[in-house]
């Protein structure tokens, strides 16, 4: 966990969207939207896609406890050289250090516990607030 | 013979319940609930039941669509059925191999394979 940079340069788009996976799946579709329109290929625009569903998802259910009274705030940038989307909860947060993996063999049953690992794996950068309810994921053009 | 149903496309072909998932995506949560009730009361109406999901549409999912999956997985095996994944793209496939559930589930390149394989 770390202080989040602060990215002044970058032309941030904000938004505030309700405790909602119906509403998250429009914020998905405007950053995806805007990602395509700067030319990122097909495999960038899919890692960003499954990153922003996994973060705005563990946002709405975990962070925000399903609370429909809860907001989720979401702001992002896209240019020529990267993509970087921040999302946060209302929630207390967590420590990300302390989610098991989800390979273990007592846990690959399990139908939870992969959205973190393939934000990782997706994304090349992904940091949490010291608080743990604000994730920052960047992904940069190839 | 086939039954079209929301989300799904299901075939039946010597003896073996093919499931297309028409959905481009599997991301939304209501998307993949309603897959997974579909697909469950298919198992449960069908003990030992053989079903083939073939994936060939799908471009994106979740791991919220990967959990759908594992459930789904759990039930037909409680039913000594098989359970079997065909037409991964590749895209698709990478997120198996990185959460390591390719090792879970039976996966085939094609449905033709799948089929020989029951």
């Amino acid at each position: 966990m770390a202080k989040l940079p602060v990215d002044q340069e970058l032309a941030w788009k904000e938004m505030v969207i309700p405790n909602d996976l119906r509403a998250a799946a429009g914020t998905e579709r405007a950053i995806v939207e805007e990602v395509e329109r700067h030319g990122y290929g097909a495999d960038a625009t899919f890692a960003i896609r499954l990153a922003i569903e996994e973060a705005l998802t563990n946002a709405i259910k975990h962070g925000n406890s399903n609370d429909p009274s809860r907001r989720v705030f979401v702001r992002y940038a896209v240019d020529a050289r990267r993509a970087v989307v921040c999302v946060r909860d209302e929630g207390k947060g967590f420590n990300v250090e302390e989610v098991p993996d989800p390979t273990a063999p007592d846990r690959i049953s399990l139908p939870n516990g992969r959205g973190i690992m393939l934000m990782r794996a997706y994304m090349d950068e992904i940091t949490y607030s010291e608080r743990g309810n604000e994730v920052r994921l960047v992904k940069v053009k190839q | 013979m086939t039954d079209e149903q929301a989300h799904l496309k299901i075939h039946h072909s010597q003896g073996v319940h093919l499931v297309e998932l028409i959905n481009r995506k599997i991301l939304e949560e209501s998307s993949i609930s309603q897959i997974g009730d579909q697909l469950t009361q298919l198992v449960e109406a069908n003990p030992q039941i053989k079903l083939l999901l073939n994936f060939a549409q799908v471009e994106h999912l979740s791991s919220a669509a990967l959990g759908m999956l594992i459930t789904l997985r759990s039930k037909v095996e409680g039913t000594n059925g098989q359970l079997k994944l065909s037409d991964i793209r590749p895209q698709i496939y990478e997120v198996f191999k990185i959460t390591q559930l390719y090792k879970l589930f039976d996966i085939h390149d094609s449905a033709a394979e799948a089929l020989r394989r029951f």
